[in-house]
């Protein structure tokens, strides 16, 4: 094993919860009706081109995308096109979305290879993995959903030395990337050659928090046991300290590179792929499928059976909750995602998507006292920010609206982790504010720049 | 349906909160204040009470009739700040004159401000110095220890010298002949002095709590002592007659008190590490200028007082590192 | 002695002269040609300084009044909280119709009562980024978030949330017209409308443009457009914005009928005289008001 390396300025550690983590994956039954959401990714929607009354397979393509950041969506089931209409998303605003009547056989769109068999010739060029990954509407599934072929795209000029993957899983609870690794080993190790072939280089490094030994146990063994077809790449292991998994923290970790402010990764030569991306890109290259299922753990100190489920697209995530043993009682907070940037729940109905990564049902906020006190200026979390940033004065001038101060604060530097506000013992919503400010200020940059 | 919570991420906080840091700190001044028991008696438990009764009463009754904002004594900061105010005056100190000191402490020291975080001096502090202004007799006037199992709980005080007031009036030479100044009853306590400062290993006990539970960080208290220590120890090679060893400066006073519970005050002290390195300089050397050239005999409560004022500019002065800012020097 | 203070006297003279010369020289030099009119603009305005219009002083105020009349031939949502800013229009040359008292009203309805909630927030009280985290506690997408940004950002005092509907709520003695809370408020609910013959208005008091049935999901007031006030409207002054009725106060002759036939009662009238009571005298002023075309 290699000697374990981390990121050095800020961080937390906060319980790690991971109870799903000997769970193994399960396929989930689909329900009858399943309703896609056509704005998965982050950019723009996609553009529908099917209509009502349509017969899709599965995997055809319902949604191309529309601008340079957005993704292709695709039918996860055979069956009719109900109705094209609006659809409630985790926030309780309507986005637009496929309503689909599943048939209870699924029937693929042709040129998809079914079978389990794992294909370890690469026959596609670089370009052509890129399109691939393009045409079959991959996003970074770690729950950004930032589009995969953006990333894989090394502007002029610029070269990719390592790819890494990230799989620090540095989110406490979830464990869907951790479970995939463990099952999918040879699959997911084809992928991240792919990504290496796509991007050009020869070097690919799968950064893993030691909270996973056996994974890192197993990568290693596998690697070993074929040295040919993975040579190049490597398992490191990482100290298990949040956020590990922020694309700049894990860059810093492994490679000793600081991605300059307001740069991206690229410039230090590296291209960060996720677990549950990289694992798509394999599906998508090698068996010409494109992304309509993902592992979604369903989690939480309460809930009875905590699950790591195989998951088509559209499926409403109260059927995920129910599967795990349905919602218990003492629940005041649903979480799509992580605890330290999922996002809170309106309604459980919504449909997952490409960035669900897990539901977590969140308990009564653990008996904490969470009244607001006065900052007593502490500097925990300007010692927490992995960014090197003030937050305590962020929070203060985004309050007063000063985005000049916000601005030269370097609040665009944030990767919203939330490590300060997990530190702050005067319970002050840090990240709130650091959110509008950056929000505002970004808003004021882009107009400037505009001029 | 369930009233499900809406909040922005992050949806999992750390336990800790204000409170716990604030009796942490209380807890860590136990140990002190039992010695301070066993060597004044009566007086210092008399002194506490008023001391923390009256600033939790000030706070009430400002935020009750005056701020008409949410009442907050219970988070435990004002009692802090009455125990470290008892902490630092003469256990025999007039009740009235306690009372005074509370109300200036959290009146003028605190709400004046706007209360807990937005003061810009040590509450304590400004309640102590005011007193040592306005009732300088009363403030200069030490009991001398007398351990409760010989005198008995309520025994008359008798007042007496510190070593620092020795050292400011007869110089080193008479101090160093006194030979109840011995090194091991200066840790232990056995002088005169303030009632909280005297034991400096009981004080001590407290600061590694607080270092253990990381309530303080160990680079202000270091940086302090260091200084004092570097300083004094420069003039006592150049003239040990004159001038008494360092690690007597160290023991002596409210240095220890200091350093440790009244310099790490996160309100009024700066927030980044090489902030506190300077902070703990400047209290250091600004102490050790008062204690051998100035008109007190001690100078640790102005010093950190003088600092606090700073500790804007220092803040403004040492930001963290941006990551990402580096310039490429390297390449 | 004389001496002395002969030397000092001539010296400072000297000087104080010098200095005089020097900061003559410079004023002519550095002088800043100004429009006039900013003066007198100005003239009519308090002095105080107050801030209150949103502007660093008076001054600022009026020089922004200057710049806009020379712009736009208007002082819209420009105000003053102490001075009737028609002699400021006069002064810069233009009509008393440019000059239209206005007053902010909140096209929302979504009260605690009117669409009950279903989550409870907690977190930073702002409006533009829990719009960001959800839809809104009653599951309204267009409704008001009741946390205030525009109460924040009102320079007159002029709004304050209710507590009893969780909606703000607005002074019309101490609203100006200013527009701030307008441009302030992430969904657009509130607008700047004339404040009407007599202080008398109608406005549909609803921002949801989505589909009757969704509407009706989250909100018991909220406009379904059904458009039946639309056809009861005799002067052609509603339109419909999406699936939302709108009405334009410059065709409005605040008859009334439309509130009448609205089925969610989401049209508002203000000010105007309660039907049973007293019909006989009240009833007369709008229809006096009919014979009078309001220029638009």
């Amino acid at each position: 094993m290699n000697p374990i390396k981390t990121f050095k300025k800020g961080g937390v550690h906060p319980e790690e919860n991971k109870f799903s983590a000997d769970q193994p994956i399960q396929d989930f039954p689909m329900p009858k009706q399943i309703i896609v959401p056509l704005g998965q990714c982050l950019g723009a929607p996609a553009d529908c081109i099917v209509n009502k009354g349509d017969r899709v397979l599965t995997g055809q393509l319902i949604g191309t995308a529309k601008g340079f950041v957005s993704a292709n969506v695709h039918s996860p089931a055979t069956g009719t096109v109900a109705k094209i209409d609006v659809v409630m998303d985790h926030t309780g605003y309507y986005k637009p979305a496929v309503f689909i009547d599943r048939e209870e056989q699924d029937e693929w769109a042709p040129g998809i290879i079914v079978t389990d068999e794992l294909l370890t010739d690469i026959k596609l060029d670089g370009k052509a993995i890129i399109d691939k990954v393009k045409e079959c509407g991959i996003v970074g599934m770690g729950g950004a959903t930032f589009p995969t072929h953006v990333k894989m795209m090394v502007p002029e000029g610029k070269k990719a030395e390592y790819v890494i993957i990230n799989a620090a899983e540095c989110e406490p609870y979830l464990t869907c990337d951790y479970r995939l690794l463990l099952e999918k080993t040879q699959e997911f190790l084809m992928g991240v050659k792919i990504v290496m072939k796509g991007v050009g280089t020869e070097h690919g490094i799968i950064g893993i928090e030691t909270n996973k030994m056996p994974a890192i146990e197993l990568l290693e063994k596998t690697i070993k046991a074929h040295p040919e077809r993975y040579a190049g790449i490597e398992v490191q292991p990482l100290k298990t300290k949040y956020p590990q998994g922020g694309e700049k923290q894990i860059i810093k970790a492994i490679t000793g590179r600081e991605v300059p402010s307001g740069k991206l990764p690229i410039e230090t030569g590296c291209v960060v792929v996720n677990v549950a991306s990289t694992f798509a890109i394999y599906e998508a290259v090698q068996k010409n499928k494109p992304l309509i299922e993902r592992i979604v753990t369903v989690t939480g100190k309460s809930i009875k059976k905590p699950s790591n489920f195989r998951c088509r697209f559209g499926v409403p995530a109260d059927l995920l909750i129910e599967a795990a043993g349905g919602l218990p009682e003492d629940i005041t907070d649903v979480i799509n995602g992580g605890p330290m940037m999922g996002k809170s729940v309106s309604v459980t109905s919504f449909p997952t998507m490409k960035g669900t990564s897990g539901i977590l049902l969140m308990t009564l906020r653990d008996a904490q006292d969470r009244r607001q006190t006065n900052c007593i200026r502490c500097g925990r979390c300007a010692k927490a920010c992995p960014m090197g940033l003030q937050p305590f004065l962020l929070h203060k001038v985004a309050k007063l609206n000063d985005f000049d101060e916000t601005e030269k604060n370097h609040i665009m530097d944030c990767i919203e982790c939330g490590s300060c506000e997990y530190t702050c013992p005067a319970n002050i919503p840090l990240l709130d504010y650091i959110r509008y400010g950056k929000a505002k200020t970004g808003a004021i940059i882009k107009a400037r720049n505009q001029k | 349906m369930n009233n499900y919570t809406i909040s922005g991420s992050p949806h999992v906080h750390s336990t800790e909160n204000t409170r716990k840091i604030m009796y942490r700190v209380i807890l860590a001044l136990i140990p002190a204040l039992l010695v301070a028991l066993y060597y004044f008696g009566w007086y210092a438990l008399r002194l506490t009470l008023v001391t923390v009764i009256t600033c939790m009463l000030t706070e009430w009754l400002i935020q009750m009739f005056l701020i008409k904002g949410p009442i907050t004594i219970n988070d435990g900061s004002a009692a802090l700040t009455g125990l470290l105010l008892a902490f630092n005056v003469p256990a025999n100190l007039p009740v009235w004159m306690a009372i005074v000191g509370s109300v200036v402490a959290i009146g003028i020291g605190k709400m004046a401000f706007g209360g807990l975080g937005k003061n810009p001096f040590n509450p304590a502090l400004v309640g102590r110095v005011f007193m040592l202004v306005s009732f300088p007799t009363a403030m200069t006037t030490w009991p001398q220890v007398q351990p409760i199992f010989s005198k008995g709980f309520f025994a008359d005080a008798v007042t007496g010298p510190t070593p620092l007031g020795i050292l400011k009036e007869s110089g080193a030479e008479t101090l160093s002949q006194l030979d109840n100044m011995q090194f091991l009853d200066m840790v232990l306590g056995n002088r005169g002095g303030a009632f909280g400062e005297i034991c400096a290993i009981a004080l001590l006990l407290g600061a590694i709590y607080l270092i253990c539970r990381k309530v303080i960080d160990i680079a202000t208290p270091l940086s302090i002592l260091l200084t004092v220590f570097v300083f004094t120890g420069i003039f006592y090679l150049i003239d040990p007659i004159h001038y008494i060893a360092p690690w007597y400066h160290i023991v002596y006073g409210g240095l220890i008190l200091g350093a440790f519970f009244m310099a790490t005050d996160m309100v009024t002290t700066p927030m980044t590490t090489k902030g506190k390195i300077l902070f703990g300089f400047g209290v250091g050397a600004i102490t050790v200028v008062i204690r051998l050239w100035g008109a007190y005999p001690e100078g640790v409560s102005f010093a950190i007082l003088i600092m606090n004022a700073f500790t804007p500019l220092i803040n403004k002065a040492f930001k963290p590192q941006v990551f990402g800012t580096v310039k490429p020097s390297k390449q | 002695m004389s001496h002395t203070l002969l030397i000092s006297l001539i010296v400072l003279g000297v000087l104080g002269a010098v200095l005089a010369v020097v900061l003559y020289i410079v004023a002519q030099k550095f002088k800043v040609e100004e429009n006039p009119l900013i003066d007198e603009a100005e003239a009519c305005l308090p002095g105080a300084n107050c801030g209150g219009c949103g502007f660093a002083g008076c001054r600022a105020l009026a020089e922004a009044c200057v710049k806009q009349a020379a712009e736009k031939g208007n002082i819209d949502g420009l105000a003053c909280p102490g001075t009737d800013m028609g002699k400021v229009a006069a002064v810069l040359g233009l009509t008393a119709a440019a000059f239209e008292p206005k007053i902010a009203v909140v096209r929302c309805n979504g009260s605690c009562q009117n669409s009950p909630a279903k989550v409870h927030y907690e977190g930073a009280d702002i409006c533009a980024f829990a719009s960001t985290l959800y839809a809104g506690k009653g599951g309204c997408s267009k409704g008001c978030m009741g946390l205030g940004d525009c109460v924040k950002k009102c320079n007159f005092g002029a709004l304050h949330i209710d507590k009893e509907t969780g909606l703000p709520v607005v002074d019309p003695d101490k609203c100006v017209g200013c527009g701030v809370c307008a441009r302030t408020c992430p969904r657009g609910i509130i607008e700047i409308r004339p404040r009407g013959k007599n202080d008398r208005r109608i406005y549909v008091c609803c921002s949801n443009t989505d589909k009757g049935a969704l509407v009706v999901k989250n909100c018991s007031a909220g406009c379904i457009g059904c458009q039946k006030c639309l056809k009861e409207c005799p002067f052609g002054a509603i339109e419909m914005k999406g699936n939302l009725a709108y009405i334009d106060p410059a065709k409005c002759k605040t008859c009334g009928k439309c509130a009448k036939v609205c089925p969610r009662g989401a049209i508002h009238t203000v000010n105007f005289p309660t039907p049973k009571p007293k019909a006989e005298q009240p009833a007369e002023a709008p229809k006096v008001e009919l014979e009078k075309p309001v220029t638009a």
